[in-house]
């Protein structure tokens, strides 16, 4: 009983953290792409914007709870749930610092990799349920490219696992305790690099989303806080992402004079920084170079990797 | 035949992996220029706190009636800017002259001048038809109102309140 109090109140400060951090994420967002793009951003709604996500909010709830017409109702409401709780379940393994963790799981980064994909499922419901073509079309779309670059980031995350020895992400962490895996898995670091923005649906491989051609994609139908959800599955899938980087790659919480907090944030700040650069620099490939790219070059990539690294990893025992 | 295809193959492989590197090169490139445009500063001008300069002199804002160097009305109440408007904004009604209520210089003058600035479009029709020079477009462009009422200007609002006050040299000559 007394156990179960602990995880509830550690989850919901988690919880309460990590939407705060990703309504705050999206302010940064905009704040950063403005200076790339010699702007402000927003910049009104209290000192340097800083209330700018609480009025969003305050919107998007307030917002006509929209339901179009033949809409599947169940699958409808499901969808934006799915979509929002797999991408807020991950945080349960993640390590924020050294003993900063809510569940030690011996196979960590398979929950993370299954939640992740369970999230595709809110993605293809919720732009079938919309009875709209731009729904479905952004899906279809959406749930190709997750699956197909699913694959690259499993393979580049079974290469750290060969190098670690162990699923459990505490562990992964703890192994990188002299010499960080982004130097002895560099090729798997690129590859889960651009994986990973391709999971998260970001330019360059925001096809699912692509305004241009397809409205909004598969949320296209959505508005109120069912969009709002969607919108934070989106934004703490581009979180998790970064911290599984900062984890899997940069040594986690691992670093000299600083608090293991801090260093996890930095280090999840940065690759953050990195995903608003690539977005406000690189063009939108096609769909076709987007296929090509993932199962020509980054899966053979990733297997050639993982060979290797046996190789390597059985002949120093 | 056999061996001279290998070759291509692989000459091909090679000419692909090159144009990843070139590619992948290129996106450092911009990468890199972005990067750059981080530290500059913005060009955003922070409008209602701070402003352009000017508009340029040939800028097409708000309306005004002007005057003569010694007061007299330009306006004649030929109506041609009526006639002439696309949108349909103004609204003249003339009255004739006499030696004890001389107005303008013509016959007539304008008893009453109205432009709608919500129906208005800017486009100087008016300025261009007008034969005295009477009405011009102005350089003021922070027109909003908050009624619709407030935004159908009237003579007392449309004419300057002293020659040259609208920013054109009473003593031209149209």
């Amino acid at each position: 009983m007394n156990s179960l109090a602990t995880a509830a109140i550690k989850s919901g400060v988690l919880l309460f953290l990590l939407l705060t951090a990703c309504a705050y994420m999206t302010l940064l967002e905009r704040r950063l792409l403005g200076k790339f793009q010699l702007r402000y951003g927003p910049n009104r709604v209290g000192p340097f914007g800083l209330l700018q996500p609480l009025a969003d909010g305050i919107k998007l709830i307030f917002k006509e709870d929209f339901v179009p017409a033949r809409a599947d109702l169940v699958v409808y409401w499901l969808a934006p749930a799915i979509s929002m709780i797999t991408a807020l379940f991950v945080y349960a393994v993640i390590p924020f610092g050294p003993e900063l963790y809510l569940a030690n799981v011996d196979v960590g980064i398979l929950i993370v990799l299954a939640a992740s994909s369970v999230g595709v499922y809110g993605v293809i419901l919720g732009g079938w349920s919309s009875n709209n073509k731009y729904s479905l079309l952004g899906s279809l779309r959406s749930s190709a490219q997750l699956i197909s670059y699913e694959l690259a980031l499993s393979l580049a995350v079974i290469s750290v696992v060969l190098t670690a020895g162990s699923l459990s992400l505490v562990e992964i962490v703890n192994a990188q305790a002299g010499v960080w895996f982004v130097a002895l898995q560099p090729v798997a670091f690129a590859i889960f690099l651009i994986a990973a923005v391709a999971e998260t649906n970001r330019a360059p491989f925001d096809l699912p989303e692509a305004e241009q051609e397809l409205i909004a994609g598969y949320q296209t139908e959505y508005g109120g806080f069912k969009f709002a959800m969607f919108y934070i599955g989106e934004y703490v899938a581009i979180v998790t992402m970064s911290a599984l980087v900062t984890t899997l790659f940069w040594g986690g919480w691992q670093g000299p004079w600083l608090p293991g907090v801090v260093w996890f944030a930095l280090k999840m700040f940065a690759v953050i920084f990195f995903f608003v650069w690539i977005r406000a620099t690189l063009p939108r490939v096609r769909h076709d170079q987007l296929m090509a790219f993932g199962w020509k070059v980054l899966v053979p990539l990733g297997l050639l990797n993982v060979m290797i690294t046996a190789v390597i990893v059985v002949l120093l025992q | 035949m056999i061996a001279n295809a290998q070759v291509r193959k692989r000459g091909r492989a090679m000419g692909s992996v090159r144009r990843y590197l070139r590619q992948g090169f290129a996106m450092l490139k911009g990468m890199a220029v972005t990067f750059r445009y981080l530290f500059r500063p913005p060009i955003t001008v922070m409008y209602p706190e701070q402003k352009r300069t000017a508009v340029q002199p040939r800028f097409k804002g708000r309306h005004w009636l002007t005057l003569y160097e010694d007061g007299m009305e330009r306006c004649v109440g030929c109506e041609l800017c009526v006639i002439v408007c696309p949108s349909q904004a103004i609204y003249v009604k003339a009255a004739e002259n006499t030696p004890e209520h001389q107005v303008s210089k013509g016959e007539r003058y304008a008893e009453d001048f109205q432009i709608n600035e919500l129906r208005c479009i800017f486009c100087g029709l008016c300025e261009e038809a007008c034969p005295t020079g009477a009405i011009v477009l102005g350089r003021e462009y922070e027109l909003a109102g908050y009624t619709r009422e407030s935004m159908i200007y009237t003579k007392p609002m449309l004419t300057e309140p002293y020659p040259g006050a609208s920013g054109r040299d009473p003593k031209r000559e149209v």
